[in-house]
């Protein structure tokens, strides 16, 4: 007990006047996995930044490096085999990677809590949820076993789990997938973070669930005025609740943009292919649009932009140099604040 | 590829519904609600009429003792055309997925009939059942689970043959097995791999060549997509669409994501807690639903523009999908239900077209098991 600090019970007021800038900053952030097949580079030079209150959302298909950065965030990618050969995160202005192993563990779950996708593989199957839900007061603050409880239940209450005190000794098993994701959401926003990274929050749950789930996580997050990383492929989820959008290819951010302007006007042909291959509800639609190809394989990353073999637009100096991130602009050179596409051809891509 | 395909089996096309209809009194008008609505389209390729699956819950160990039956399928009734996709919607836990066992006859159903061409598959079994089969065929959810990972490709597409012989002589396998993996966009030349060596999407392309193994009239598809990425999806959702033409196949497409539905249907059914709450065109069912749950499912399909965020009428509902084993009396989306009545907790609603609506000749009028239906645009399509 004596390593976590036990005094502290309430958590310091959000933007305490010490740091100026954003919430977290994530800064050229490489992560790769050495594996017998070699060096798999899952993640190649991210950065992002989240302030309080804002939801980010990261879109990207599997592979695509949006999970691995969230988790060298959280501090729990697994290393070996994993590694972090270069790059900065900053929460509040220090450099999480520089911090020892003891003070990542006091930002984690208290400053910065995950949400993870499989709520039931993420619960402990033979502890009530009450006594998991607990864990968090006991562990950080100190709480009495009651104590603790007591908190639980409010926590039940607070994400809406009906008949929460006669529900927190059942386990896992006797609750459906939208409350154990409720929990999930409970039990993150039990030290009240500063900001919450939630990776496919909804991915295994119905529609109807799925829209009571991201409600709610809406509503506390305006409530707590947290930052919200949202790990997401679905674009329709995005379109509803996120500020900004970072769309992820193989390791890499091919486009930033605010949430209203990407779906009209894509800068980046990877987004705008995306868009263009899901079907509407709203419209019935002729034969989709169908990105050729297949995600590459980290072991052996495309050379220049990792998008051009799949690419319509690509041309032989998207096979030799890697795209930057662009800065976009209207055609007439005004930027579009926010924006950036890492294309050659990003001008093409936007206007026409 | 194509060849003369089915067996030589002379069955009376017109199956005897107006005896199902004196069998069953209670679901006259359903039946016949059914038969009305029928424009010319030919004669149905698949009859379903009152499926009902209900798996026993029994206690004791020594001797067992029925307690309860979880009812996962409760009374269903649609017809399939040629050439054309049926799509199913609805929750997880819904039995949209004992619909297809029980299509395929990979569970016995409890009640009920499923009529191929005038032949009630329920009741075959042996060579007669076989030879159904050949013509029904299934593509899984899980690309991953459902090849065997010890077999080749080619073995697995090929499997088929061991069992249907007739379909393909011994020596022309091979070449039969490379046409099918052209067909669905493979390289032929992968025949000697296996599955592991390749991609999510590559996967579903081998399920789906499988299925087309046998050329069938039929194909069940179980959540064909949902395990694959979106920028895959549109692909294997295309080939199926060239498939069906080229084939002339009839699919029944059962899925929880509303919009890829919509793209591929002709029809879809929105099942809830076992039966069908609503089913027409998709123009019916997306642009003029009349199901209050089918209302509610649709409009919390998040949609791709976030301009719409702000104006969209979204209906949440609240709780959770009631259990199978013990559903609610009379309408069972009552419980979650906005619009709910007395009535609606004593009288079973049938799926049938509303009475207000009967005789219009509107896209309002088609089969929706409510007894307050009334139409709602929350798609916004209009």
């Amino acid at each position: 007990m004596s390593i976590i600090d036990t005094t502290k019970t309430i958590p310091a007021p959000r933007g305490d006047g010490e740091h100026q800038g954003p919430l977290l900053e994530v800064r050229d952030l490489h992560v790769e996995f050495h594996t017998r097949d070699g060096v798999a580079k899952a993640v190649n030079g991210v950065n992002y930044s989240v302030n309080a209150g804002e939801t980010l959302a990261v879109l990207g298909e599997s592979g695509s490096g949006k999970s691995v950065t969230a988790q060298a965030i959280m501090g729990i990618l697994d290393m070996p085999p994993g590694k972090i050969p270069q790059g900065e995160i900053f929460f509040r202005g220090e450099d999480m990677l520089k911090m020892s192993a003891e003070e990542r563990r006091k930002v984690r779950g208290r400053k910065i809590a995950m949400i993870f996708q499989d709520a039931l593989s993420s619960l402990n199957p033979v502890l009530s949820v009450g006594y998991q839900l607990g864990e968090m007061f006991r562990v950080h603050q100190g709480l009495s076993k009651k104590d603790a409880k007591a908190r639980s239940i409010e926590l039940m209450d607070k994400v809406k789990i009906p008949a929460a005190a006669a529900r927190v000794n059942d386990y896992p098993h006797q609750f459906s997938g939208g409350m154990r994701q409720r929990i999930m959401i409970a039990m993150a926003l039990a030290l009240e973070p500063d900001l919450i990274i939630a990776d496919e929050p909804t991915t295994a749950l119905d529609v109807t669930v799925q829209a009571q789930v991201m409600d709610l996580l809406a509503e506390l997050q305006r409530e707590y005025n947290m930052g919200l990383i949202l790990i997401t492929h679905d674009l329709g989820v995005v379109a509803d609740v996120a500020d900004k959008i970072a769309v992820m290819y193989a390791g890499r951010i091919v486009e930033q943009a605010p949430v209203h302007e990407i779906y009209k006007r894509p800068a980046h042909p990877y987004t705008k292919g995306l868009l263009a291959s899901i079907p509407r509800l709203d419209q019935k639609g002729q034969e989709l649009f169908a990105i050729k190809g297949l995600p590459p394989n980290l072991l052996k990353v495309p050379t220049g932009c990792a998008f051009n073999p799949r690419c319509t637009m690509a041309q032989d100096i998207c096979s030799t140099d890697v795209p930057v991130l662009h800065p976009v602009a209207e055609q007439d050179g005004t930027e579009l604040v926010g924006r950036g596409s890492a294309c050659h051809f990003w001008k093409e891509t936007i206007h026409g | 590829m194509a060849e003369p395909k089915k067996s030589d089996e002379t069955v009376d096309a017109t199956p005897n519904v107006t005896e199902i209809v004196q069998q069953d009194a209670s679901t006259t008008s359903e039946v016949e609600a059914i038969l009305d609505t029928r424009v010319d389209r030919g004669e149905p390729i698949l009859q379903v009429r009152n499926l009902v699956k209900h798996f026993p819950l029994t206690s004791g160990i020594l001797v067992k003792k029925q307690v309860g039956a979880v009812k996962a399928v409760d009374g269903i009734s649609f017809d399939l055309y040629q050439g054309e996709t049926l799509g199913i919607v609805g929750e997880s836990g819904c039995g949209k997925s004992t619909v297809a066992k029980l299509l395929m006859t990979l569970e016995k159903a409890t009640a009920g009939e499923v009529f191929y061409k005038g032949q009630d598959i329920t009741k075959l079994s042996g060579r007669a059942l076989k030879a159904v089969r050949r013509n029904i065929q299934m593509v899984f959810q899980d690309p991953y689970t459902s090849l065997n990972p010890r077999m080749t490709v080619g073995d697995i597409i090929g499997e088929p043959f061991d069992i249907h012989p007739e379909v393909a002589p011994k020596g022309d396998r091979r070449r039969k097995v490379q046409e099918l993996l052209d067909v669905v966009g493979l390289n032929p030349e992968y025949i000697n791999r296996y599955p592991h060596q390749f991609s999510g999407g590559q996967r579903q392309r081998i399920g789906i060549a499988r299925g087309l193994a046998l050329n069938p009239e039929i194909i069940i598809c179980d959540e064909p997509v949902s395990a694959l990425d979106v920028s895959v999806q549109a692909q294997v959702i295309n080939l199926m669409d060239k498939l069906q033409g080229e084939f002339n196949l009839s699919y029944i497409f059962i899925a929880h994501d509303l919009s890829i539905v919509r793209h591929i249907s002709d029809r879809v059914g929105v099942m809830y807690l076992g039966k069908m709450a609503e089913i027409g065109t998709d123009e019916q069912i997306y642009e003029h639903p009349t199901h209050p749950y089918t209302q509610a499912l649709l409009s919390a399909v998040p949609v791709p523009d976030p301009e719409a965020r702000e104006h969209r009428e979204r209906i949440i509902l609240s709780g959770d999908i009631p259990s199978p084993a013990n559903p609610p009396s009379g309408c069972r989306f009552r419980t979650r239900c906005w619009k709910v009545q007395d009535r609606c907790s004593t009288e079973v609603p049938l799926l049938a077209i509303p009475e207000r609506f009967q005789g219009l000749d509107s896209p309002v009028a088609h089969e929706s098991a409510c007894h307050f239906a009334e139409e709602k645009d929350v798609v916004g399509a209009a």
